[in-house]
C-alpha cells in the first residue's frame, strides 16, 4: 500500500487489474484444454492467421532456394546420380513385386476381403513455421478446402511421420510419431510382436515401454504398423530398435526405436487418403429382440430381466 | 500530427515483426536457443514508453501469439501479462539502471517467464521438458543488450516517440 505512493513504484498498473487479466487468461486456458477452443477460433481467424504463416514459412523456404542456387555442380550431380539409382532400384522391386502384389488380389478376391494394395495418396509440402510445441508439430500447405481430414496419416518416403490433427481451410496441422502425446499401434516385423510406440520426452525418438520380460526382441528389429487402432494402415515401417533394457518398474522391457521416416528433414511428405479400416473388435452389436413398444408394461425394469439367465 | 501516427505504426509494426520472429524456426541445432521475441520487445517498449504499454496491450498480444503458435489458448496471454506487469512496476527503477544491470533484471523476468510456461505445460498434462529448454532465458538475456540499442537507435533515427 505503501509503496504505490512511492515515486520508485509509480506506474500505470494496479494489481486487481492483473488478478483480473490472469484469472481471465486462466479460464481460458482451462476453456481451451476442455474443449479445444482455440482450433475453432484459429479456424475462424484462418483469413488472418494463414497469410502469417506464409510469410513467417518465407525464410524456410528461401534458405531452401538458396541452397539449390548455390550448391555446386558437384553436389547435385552426386544426388542426381543418387536419385536415379534409387529410382531403378525402386523400379525393379516394384516390377517383382507386381507378380506377387497380383497373386494377392487373387488370392485375396477368394477369401473375399476387401482391402487393397493401392494408395491414395497426395503430395503436401512441410511450411516452415515453428508451432511452439518443442518441434512436434508439423504445418503442411494443403487443408480443408484440398480434402484433408483430422485423423489422415502422413508418411515419407521412408516411413510414417505422423497424423493430420487439425485443418485450417488451406493448411493442415501434423503430430508427429515422436510428440509424447501420440502412440501407435506397432509390431516387430520378425517376430510379429505387437506393441505400442510412445513419442520420447526429448523427442526424436520413439518408446516402447509394454514390452513382456519374455518377448524376444533385438538391437535392429524393425517395427512396421499393426493397423489396430484403424488409424494407420498395416505394414508401413515405423522405425529402427536401438536399444532394449528392463525397464525402471521391472516388470516390462523397455526399448527405444529410431524413426525411419525423416521427422525432421522432410520437406515433400505424402497424405495417405484411404483410412485403415479398423481391424479392432467388431462394433458391440444392438440386441435384438420385439420392439420395445410391444414390450408389455414394466418387462424394461430390471426385476424382470434376471429370470431367463438363471435358467443352465 | 503525422510524426505520432507513423509512431504509432512503428510500434505496432516491431510488436507484430515480433511475432512473426516468433514463427520463424530455426535449424534443428539452434533450436532451444531461440529466445522468445514477443517478450524482448514488449519488455523495450514497457520501458521506454510506459504510457503505451498497458496490461490490456498485453494480453491481447498474448492472445494474438497464441492463435499464431500455441499450444493452449490463454498461456502466452497469461505470462506476457504478468511480464509486463512487473515491468511497469519496477519500470522508473530499470530504466535508470546500467545496462548490465538491465541485463540481469531482462534475465531474471525471462526466467520467470519460463517457469511460469513450465508450471502451465505440466498442469496441461505435459511431461516435463528436457534441460535445453532452460537455455532460452539466457540467449534472450544476452541479446537485450543489442535488442534495446538496436531498437532505441532505430527510433532516435525516425524521431519517433
Amino acid at each position: 500500500m505503501g509503496q504505490e505512493s512511492s515515486p520508485l513504484f509509480a506506474g500505470s498498473t494496479g494489481t486487481l487489474r492483473l488478478i483480473g487479466y490472469l484469472a481471465l487468461a486462466m479460464v481460458l486456458m482451462v476453456l481451451d484444454h476442455r474443449n479445444g477452443w482455440m482450433w475453432r477460433i484459429r479456424y475462424g481467424a484462418a483469413v488472418a492467421v494463414e497469410p502469417l504463416y506464409r510469410l513467417a514459412g518465407l525464410p524456410v523456404e528461401g534458405m531452401r532456394t538458396l541452397s539449390v542456387a548455390f550448391a555446386d555442380r558437384q553436389r547435385l550431380t552426386v544426388q542426381n546420380q543418387r536419385l536415379r539409382e534409387d529410382l531403378l532400384l525402386a523400379n525393379a522391386k516394384l516390377n517383382r513385386m507386381a507378380a506377387v502384389a497380383q497373386q494377392n488380389e487373387h488370392l485375396k478376391e477368394l477369401l473375399d476381403t476387401q482391402r487393397s494394395l493401392e494408395l491414395n495418396v497426395q503430395l503436401a509440402r512441410v511450411v516452415g513455421v515453428d508451432l511452439g510445441a518443442y518441434r512436434h508439430r508439423l504445418l503442411l500447405n494443403v487443408g480443408a478446402h484440398d480434402g484433408v481430414k483430422p485423423g489422415q496419416p502422413v508418411i515419407d518416403a521412408r516411413g510414417v511421420m505422423g497424423q493430420v490433427i487439425q485443418t485450417l481451410p488451406t493448411t493442415s496441422v501434423v503430430m508427429l510419431i515422436t510428440d509424447p502425446n501420440n502412440a501407435l499401434p506397432v509390431t516387430v516385423e520378425r517376430t510379429g510382436l505387437r506393441t505400442i510406440a510412445y513419442g520420447s520426452r526429448d523427442g526424436d525418438r520413439l518408446v516402447l515401454p509394454t514390452i513382456p520380460m519374455a518377448a524376444d526382441v533385438k538391437e535392429g528389429d524393425r517395427l512396421l504398423t499393426s493397423g489396430l487402432g484403424g488409424r494407420f494402415p498395416p505394414g508401413f515401417p515405423v522405425g529402427e530398435v536401438t536399444r532394449v533394457a528392463p525397464a525402471t518398474t521391472g516388470m516390462f522391457l523397455e526399448a527405444q526405436a529410431q524413426p525411419t521416416a525423416e521427422i525432421n528433414r522432410s520437406e515433400d511428405v505424402l497424405l495417405l487418403h484411404d483410412q485403415a479400416e479398423p481391424a479392432g473388435p467388431p462394433p458391440p452389436v444392438t440386441p435384438a429382440g420385439p420392439p420395445s413398444d410391444l414390450a408389455p408394461a414394466g418387462a424394461g425394469q430390471p426385476a424382470a430381466v434376471p429370470a431367463p439367465k438363471g435358467k443352465p | 500530427m503525422n510524426r505520432q501516427r507513423l509512431g504509432l505504426w512503428w510500434f505496432i509494426g516491431t510488436l507484430v515483426f515480433a511475432l512473426l520472429s516468433m514463427l520463424v524456426p530455426l535449424p534443428d541445432v539452434l533450436e532451444p536457443f531461440k529466445p522468445y521475441w514477443p517478450a524482448l520487445v514488449l519488455l523495450y517498449w514497457s520501458l521506454e514508453s510506459g504510457d503505451r504499454v498497458t496490461l490490456g496491450l498485453a494480453f491481447t498480444m498474448g492472445l494474438a501469439a497464441d492463435l499464431l503458435d500455441g499450444v493452449l489458448l490463454g498461456e502466452q496471454a497469461l505470462r506476457l501479462t504478468a511480464l509486463v506487469f512487473i515491468a511497469l512496476r519496477f519500470r522508473s527503477r530499470l530504466r535508470f539502471f546500467p545496462m548490465w544491470q538491465q541485463t540481469l533484471a531482462v534475465l531474471a523476468l525471462l526466467v520467470n517467464d519460463r517457469i511460469l510456461l513450465t508450471i502451465v505445460r505440466v498442469f496441461a498434462g505435459d511431461a516435463l521438458p528436457p534441460a535445453s529448454w532452460w537455455i532460452s532465458p539466457f540467449v534472450g538475456a544476452a541479446l537485450w543488450p543489442f535488442v534495446f540499442l538496436l531498437l532505441d537507435d532505430l527510433r532516435m533515427r525516425l524521431r519517433l516517440q
